[in-house]
């Protein structure tokens, strides 16, 4: 048992390093973050008179974040829907025991070996109003003069100039939602399945009363992996849009960036990454809680 | 016994002239910070940096550049180092309140009022500068350059072929505008990706229509933002975006600039830089394209300039002096302009170094009233225009002249001192 | 007769079927044509008449350009991914060991506690980042960097090889101890020899992880020196002039080492990828 003890110290003493310098670089660094956030930093130089949420409430009253909220929240909406339907759509299409179904998969999924900026700068010059998808539309006679990424417009409080971000967004991250579907599909018992064919039900049927149900984890899954994906979102809104016309296509990582490292308002910076975490964290705790409990079960 | 003395002697010489040499080599480096990386403005650096040389041949100038965005990457490397305690020499900043708010508020910088009185300079420069780089009656940095901001270029083709001539008042441009719109030509060109583009449209619109003494007023608090003289010019402004090209957003400066270049557009409001763009693409002034002082800002001359500062702390302080000092001097302004295509920030600048158009805007400088730009840092502080921007970027999609003028007149009640 | 419909109606199902997977695909491909034909035309060739056309003669003026522009940028990206892969592979390994192989009490709680640090969005952090950076010196350099992805490599690195090592079966371990070896021999000797497939899964996450990131990059290094393709990449498409078949060859340039790697071993990226929605 002395043994046992002796090794189990060990043990704690490996892992140390490394819970130190994740206490230190993510709990520490978010409590310093926080600290700057209701401070009076404002320019180059450091300020850490306390200042208390004068920051948080100075920076919800500007326009720009009201958009921002505005924008992530349609942002994931539709991020959400088009991705979890497109993904799930192709697992069930390529389910179906398809010739050359590894080349389609290899294509499907091949956006998320590549990097955001180099998919943004594609997308960037797909919906470019001047050289893009217009200039295709009118040599094909169709006189199109969409601004795409550049049109100010808005639907209620919905820019319209998203949906093309959406539409990246969503190329990138399909295949992901697609594998997870088909190792799930792939995980489905075969009894299972073959106990629905045998009761004579239609395809339809059983996806909606057999296969359906059985996925619901994985949709949980995607949407909660997507969904503080969506919250997060920067490199491609950087490099494919920057933030728009009015703000048309700014997100709170965008404003964040841009108002520390270019216009040095360190404590407004502070305040956005704090209120990125706060929805992050929203999405992610209860998460990691319940994966936690059946881990203990396990 | 001698001999050791000797030997002795000996060895503190040598120590000497070695602790010397090495003191040398310490004081004989200059490090000058800055994002001139490409082009004109690389050219016109290295051509300064010579004059330099052939005066102070003993000390070596490190010219430490950092390119991307517009000197974005720069100006985040040198708040790095200057957070961390490790300034350069001297480093390019815009003159005015870029430098003033960032800097010299914050304590940074060495006032340097004396290198202009030791070499006679205050009478060499006009007030309207020495006002820009002044603070608290003291001098912070030597603007190298001078750039006009408010320049109304014109394809000369267009105007002829249409008889039309540069409009010199608004009423005018929005005659020739709507004469051009219904040929179905873009009367104006703007690229705003970026917005800076639009935010300099503007400051255009604001002076011509306050004039030079309310549009000081606008930066120190004397104007209102939401007065109606300032919403007058606003209104103006939202006027004139409905003659520019939809695309706007998705271009930059110099993507308008070749619109009129081809004919597509007839007129783009943009700073002299574009001379050296309409240059660079084989175009010639007078005959391809021409030029005059924005609508109604005759008389004006809307400067923004870069400019060189004594960081506190600098490493080689004498050096940098003796740098600066070559940046104030007419020899090395004479060898910067006309590489960079801009004009000597003094006014005896040697005119037979300058092109026609550089020639006529130093008649201007040297006559008009000079006011400071703000899309380009002169005006007012960082945060300000940043915030400004952001403003405009809203106005420029919506045109809520009011709302736009009530979050204007915010921000300024918050950095405007009076 | 009606067996006759069926089958062709089973024939239509499969004919839509593959018309639905080939449209798919088309959509998917859409960017790398774009990025194939904009980055193999001339200069003088890419205005907006032609810009969706193949090239009329091939040309690799875009290709030289970028490697010109883009070519030192490249082997930072390389300098920076090989150091930080292997570092965080071996972290991640031993930790992993750890988590799964030796529950002291509270193991599990601190295993949350390190996983949490994926999901964080690290603009959170980033302040208190670069001020810690420039304290210490690395502010603006590669090994900067380095330590940046080590430290927040950490999360999934564990995760992965936890997941692996406890697949395997508890009787070697305990079989082991019974012999009397200790925590790090039985780490060399029974599980070091079985984590290949686990190295390959992590090497290959964090390769592409690393090489692809953007954020981290663009805060750190602000010297066009210093910086990885990605970050010179954004700042080639930035600049004033734009030259689209520069930029969509330095695109596919930054893009050729992932794409490769996803390619050739595929299989496994997946696997890092999956092991991101903490299935456990």
């Amino acid at each position: 048992m002395l043994y046992q003890r002796r090794e189990l110290l060990k043990a704690a003493a490996v892992v140390l390093p490394s819970i130190i310098a994740v206490g230190i670089f993510v709990y520490g660094f978010i409590i310093w973050s926080f600290r700057v956030s209701v401070s009076a930093w404002d320019g180059i130089l450091p300020n850490f008179t306390y200042v208390g949420f004068k920051n948080y409430i100075e920076t919800f009253q500007t326009q720009r974040f009201q958009t921002d909220l505005w924008n992530t929240l349609f942002f994931t909406i539709f991020f959400l829907g088009l991705t979890v339907t497109t993904g799930l759509a192709l697992a069930l299409l390529l389910e179906r025991s398809v010739k050359g179904e590894d080349v389609f998969r290899t294509i499907y999924l091949f956006p998320m070996a590549i990097s955001f900026v180099v998919t943004g700068v594609a997308w960037r010059w797909i919906f470019n109003p001047t050289v893009g998808l217009n200039a295709l539309l009118q040599k094909l006679g169709i006189p199109v003069t969409w601004g795409w990424y550049t049109d100010p417009s808005t639907v209620g409080p919905f820019h319209v100039a998203l949906i093309p971000l959406i539409i990246a967004a969503s190329w990138q991250f399909s295949g992901y939602t697609m594998a997870m579907y088909l190792a799930a599909l792939r995980g489905i018992p075969e009894d299972v399945i073959e106990a629905s064919m045998i009761d004579g039900a239609t395809y339809f049927q059983r996806l909606t009363l057999v296969i359906l149900p059985l996925l619901k984890p994985i949709t949980l899954s995607a949407l909660i992996v997507l969904g503080h994906i969506s919250l997060k979102i920067f490199d491609l809104v950087y490099v494919m849009t920057g933030k728009g016309p009015a703000f048309a296509t700014d997100f709170p990582g965008i404003f964040m960036f841009e108002t520390t490292f270019r216009g040095n308002h360190y404590a407004q910076g502070a305040v956005i990454s704090m209120v990125m975490l706060f929805l992050v964290a929203v999405v992610i705790v209860p998460y990691l809680v319940s994966v936690f409990r059946e881990g203990r079960r396990a | 016994m001698r001999r050791i003395l000797t030997g002795l002697l000996l060895c503190v010489v040598l120590a000497a002239t070695v602790w010397a040499g090495a003191q040398k080599e310490e004081e004989n480096k200059v490090e000058i910070f800055s994002w001139w990386t490409a082009g004109g403005e690389a050219e016109g650096l290295e051509a300064l940096i010579e004059v330099f040389n052939q005066k102070y041949p003993e000390i070596e100038v490190i010219n430490a550049t950092v390119a991307g965005g517009a000197g974005s990457n720069a100006k985040a490397v040198l708040a790095t180092r200057m957070q961390g305690g490790n300034p350069p020499d001297s480093f390019q900043v815009h003159a005015g309140h870029e430098l003033i708010d960032t800097w010299v508020v914050a304590g940074a910088m060495e006032p340097i009022t004396f290198i202009f009185e030791e070499n006679g300079f205050l009478d060499k420069y006009p007030k309207g500068v020495i006002d820009i780089i002044s603070y608290q009656g003291e001098i912070y940095s030597v603007p190298v350059n001078i750039h006009r901001s408010n320049v109304l270029w014109y394809n000369k083709k267009v105007f002829d072929q249409n008889g039309l001539t540069p409009p010199r008042t608004f009423d005018e441009f929005f005659s020739v505008a709507e004469t051009l719109a219904d040929k179905g030509i873009t009367p104006l060109a703007l690229g705003d990706n970026g917005i800076w583009a639009s935010t300099h449209l503007l400051e255009s619109v604001l002076a011509g229509s306050l004039g030079p003494e309310r549009y000081r007023g606008l930066w120190n608090g004397t104007t209102r933002w939401d007065g109606a003289e300032t919403k007058r010019a606003l209104t103006t402004f939202v006027r004139m975006l409905e003659y520019v090209n939809s695309d706007h957003a998705a271009l930059s400066w110099d993507a308008a600039a070749q619109y009129v270049a081809d004919g597509k557009a007839a007129m783009t409001i943009m700073g002299d830089w574009a001379h050296g763009y309409f240059k660079s693409k084989g175009l010639k002034v007078g005959v391809d394209y021409g030029w005059s002082p924005s609508p109604s800002t005759s008389g004006m001359f809307i400067m923004l300039s870069d400019s060189f500062g004594l960081p506190k702390g600098a490493p080689h302080r004498d050096a940098a002096i003796k740098w600066l000092t070559v940046c104030a001097s007419r020899e090395g302004q004479d060898a910067f302009n006309p590489k960079k295509g801009s004009i000597p920030s003094r006014i005896d600048g040697d005119r037979s170094l300058y092109d026609e158009y550089l020639q006529a805007a130093m008649d201007d400088f040297a006559s008009n009233e000079i006011i400071p730009s703000v899309a380009h840092g002169a005006a007012a502080s960082e945060a300000w225009v940043t915030e400004l921007n952001d403003v405009v970027s809203v106005l420029v999609a919506d045109r809520d002249v009011d709302k736009a003028a009530a979050q204007l007149q915010k921000i300024a009640d918050k950095y405007a001192k009076k | 007769m009606r067996a006759e419909y069926a089958l062709r109606q089973k024939a239509a199902a499969r004919i839509a079927l593959y018309l639905v997977l080939v449209v798919g695909a088309v959509f998917f491909l859409v960017p790398v044509y774009v990025l194939l034909a904009t980055s193999l035309k001339s200069f003088t060739e890419v205005n907006i008449q032609n810009m969706w056309s193949l090239p009329r003669t091939v040309s690799l003026e875009g290709f030289a350009k970028a490697l010109e522009k883009l070519g030192p940028n490249f082997v930072n990206s390389v300098l920076l991914t090989v150091p930080a892969t292997i570092l965080s592979a071996f972290l991640g390994s031993i930790n992993g060991y750890i988590f799964a192989k030796w529950r002291f009490p509270g193991a599990n709680l601190l295993f949350a506690f390190v996983l949490f640090g994926m999901f964080i969005p690290y603009q959170s952090i980033l302040i208190p980042l670069v001020q810690f950076l420039s304290r210490i010196r690395l502010y603006g350099t590669l090994p900067g960097l380095i330590l940046t992805h080590v430290v927040y490599g950490i999360p999934i690195t564990t995760l992965i090889f936890r997941n692996y090592y406890t697949e395997i079966p508890g009787s070697l371990i305990e079989a082991a101890q019974i012999d009397g070896l200790g925590l790090f021999r039985i780490y060399r000797h029974i599980l070091l020899p079985l984590s290949a497939p686990a190295f390959v899964v992590v090497v290959i996450w964090q390769m592409t992880s690393i090489w692809n990131e953007f954020l981290f990059a663009v805060t750190i290094t602000q010297n066009p020196r210093v910086q990885p393709i990605t970050v010179a990449l954004q700042n080639l498409a930035g600049s004033q002039i734009v030259e689209w078949n520069v930029q969509m060859a330095g695109a596919l340039l930054a893009a050729l080492p992932p794409l490769l790697v996803y390619l050739l071993l595929g299989k496994y990226f997946i696997r890092g990828l999956l092991a991101g929605s903490v299935k456990q």
